[in-house]
């Protein structure tokens, strides 16, 4: 167990040294990144003050030992809008995702996985069929459209919640729901066939064989097991909330990560954005290595592959 | 009129209504094979249509500005004209014909990234499931990276950096595409290795690249023919999202996302500028995921997982 943990914890450490020469690398292709850095009213002495800073004067190598120095320091750059370091600027705003997104995964869970075992266990009925269209519509409508769509009809049209910004319990149902629909989609369909898998396994027909309940068969025996590949899921899931709560944010004016990555992109604060996407991958890193050790911790095959 | 002259009276008419509306799949109930999804199919060729003779089919310029005419409804709504079908937006441009403009950007960098992306995915697969050994683990590592990072994030970073454009848009939503391609085709190319005909080529003293190209290749083109159509959706909503968060194609280009980013702030007065839009993009994907689901169940049943 310790090997696969040191193991899955190098892979991760190469991973964010990767993402971060890729991200230091892509703001020097164009040119003078003192361009990228700066304000556009900025003064001759700021330039040439961020010139010594960085060690632009220097080799391409020299600044990027700098760039790792300061990073490592926790210093990844200065955000030309907010004028604040970008670091300071993520953690301020952290707390607002972590706010919304335990409740779109609860929503995902709660709706995703009974209509997941109730519709592989009438396989085939009115009620498969529609989960089915839950899942295909889940997948095809954009979350940013369905965020303007409910904003129109719950807060323009009916008027009964809010349209955005943080507040009160009735601020968090609008972007919960666009922010969870796709999980309920996904939860939902790995969940049917994972247990269309299990139903079809020996134990379970010993399980009926021995006179169990239909209850106690489907969700203690069936529905246990099956939560196995829904566990693997988190992975993907975590990179989707992550980059689902950029347009969740920005629809609703919601003052967290995502609507901080948006702000970057549309003020093209270059420094700030580099933070962003440097600290956003600490987190799924941390997080998808998280959920790999519980897996193998469930799941004793895993860590002996 | 009487009632057995409507086509829905008809109990025959309704079933074969209700099929077409609702294609059954192969699997699910045990009902024979699937059937032709004719609706998403006419559905597609409609955005195909619309993208290929935009310039025929547009009533109006889906640039020049008509302030006179700004936030007209829909023609069949109160105050609507009909010179302007689907209404108006705030600088009074046809929301019918940038709709029109905008199918062309979506088809197109679908077209683009899933020939890169898939293209690469497809090379990548082949390579590591027949080479094996030191070269599939590290290509293996690669996907794995590629999976745990958000393609998204990628994607506003080159925005940023290198500039708007469609390049870079392709190549951004190459990189989301190409990982997912490269572990499924790896998975076929492991099978179609262990066959008798592989082994009688390298017998013969075929070259691996020979092997590659004239042997696995062709087997797995049915694969990666699925594999392309369902990640069609994929790309359409990843294009859309990115115009909407301001890194796609630059304006004045029409593309549907940027269409309901400007039109967000005016849902009260103006719905139908940010909802149209939406309702086309959904409509599209829809049909191309359910045609998609149709050719994986007629060509490649086994990748019904996915």
């Amino acid at each position: 167990m310790k090997r696969y943990i040191a193991r899955r914890l190098m892979q991760g450490v190469v991973l964010l040294c990767a993402v971060a020469t890729i991200v230091f690398f892509l703001g020097r292709l164009t040119g003078n990144p003192v361009d990228l850095m700066l304000p556009e009213d900025a003064t001759a002495e700021d330039r040439a003050h961020l010139v010594q800073t960085l060690g632009l004067d220097g080799t391409l190598f020299d600044q990027f030992a700098i760039f790792v120095y300061k990073a490592l320091h926790g210093d990844l750059g200065t955000s030309i809008r907010m004028r604040e370091p970008a670091v300071d600027a993520f953690f301020d705003r952290l707390p607002n995702t972590l706010a919304l997104i335990p409740w779109a995964v609860l929503l995902g869970m709660i709706l995703g996985i009974p209509l997941g075992v109730a519709a592989a266990v009438n396989r085939g009925s009115l009620l498969d069929r529609l989960a089915g269209t839950v899942a295909v519509l889940g997948i095809a409508i954009p979350s940013f459209w369905l965020g303007i769509l409910l904003i129109f009809v719950f807060s323009v049209e009916l008027g009964w919640l809010p349209s955005g910004r943080m507040g009160g319990p009735a601020h968090y149902v609008l972007p919960v729901i666009t922010l969870g629909l796709f999980l309920v989609a996904g939860f939902m369909r790995i969940t049917r066939s994972a247990m269309l898998e299990v139903m079809d396994s020996e134990f379970v027909k010993l399980a009926r064989i021995k006179g169990l309940g239909e209850g106690v068969v489907i969700w203690k025996h069936c529905l246990r097991n099956a939560l196995i590949p829904v566990l693997t899921l988190w992975g993907v899931f975590i990179g989707n909330l992550i980059t689902g709560a950029i347009v969740t944010e920005t629809v609703f004016a919601w003052p967290g990560i995502g609507r901080l990555t948006y702000e970057a992109v549309i003020y093209r604060d270059f420094p700030l954005l580099q933070a962003v996407i440097i600290l956003k991958s600490i987190l799924i890193l941390s997080i998808n290595l998280g959920v790999d050790i519980l897996y193998a911790y469930v799941d004793p095959r895993i860590r002996l592959a | 009129m009487a009632l057995a002259d409507r086509p829905e009276a008809d109990p025959r008419a309704r079933l074969l209504l209700r099929r077409l509306l609702w294609p059954a799949r192969t699997g699910t109930g045990g009902r024979g094979t699937a059937r032709v999804p004719w609706i998403p199919i006419a559905i597609i060729s409609m955005f195909v249509i619309m993208a290929l003779f935009a310039p025929l089919l547009a009533p109006h310029s889906p640039i020049d500005q008509t302030l006179r005419d700004k936030l007209l409804p829909p023609a069949w709504m109160e105050g609507g004209s009909d010179k302007y079908l689907l209404g108006t937006d705030a600088f009074g441009r046809d929301v019918l014909s940038r709709l029109i403009y905008g199918a062309r950007v979506s088809l197109i960098v679908a077209l683009l990234a899933l020939t890169a992306g898939g293209g690469v995915g497809l090379i990548v697969g082949i390579i590591a499931g027949y080479l094996g050994g030191t070269v599939d683990s590290v290509l293996m590592r690669l996907v794995d990276a590629a999976f745990t990072f958000p393609a998204i994030l990628f994607a506003l970073l080159l925005a940023v950096t290198v500039g708007q454009g469609l390049g870079t848009l392709v190549i951004a939503i190459s990189l989301l595409l190409w990982a997912s391609f490269a572990r499924v085709i790896r998975g076929e190319v492991l099978t179609l290795r262990q066959r008798d005909f592989v082994a009688l080529a390298r017998v013969r003293g075929c070259s691996a690249l020979r092997i590659m190209l004239t042997h696995i290749l062709p087997n797995v083109l049915n694969t990666f023919m699925v594999l392309v159509t369902l990640n069609i959706g994929v790309v359409i909503i990843a294009e859309a999202s990115l115009s909407f968060l301001g890194a796609g194609i630059p304006p004045p280009t029409p593309t549907w996302g940027m269409m309901i980013s400007e039109g967000r702030g005016r849902l009260a007065d103006a719905w139908w500028v940010a909802l149209i839009p939406g309702i086309a993009i959904t409509l599209l994907v829809l049909s191309v995921n359910l045609f998609g689901d149709w050719l994986r169940d007629r060509l490649d049943p086994r990748l019904r997982q996915l």
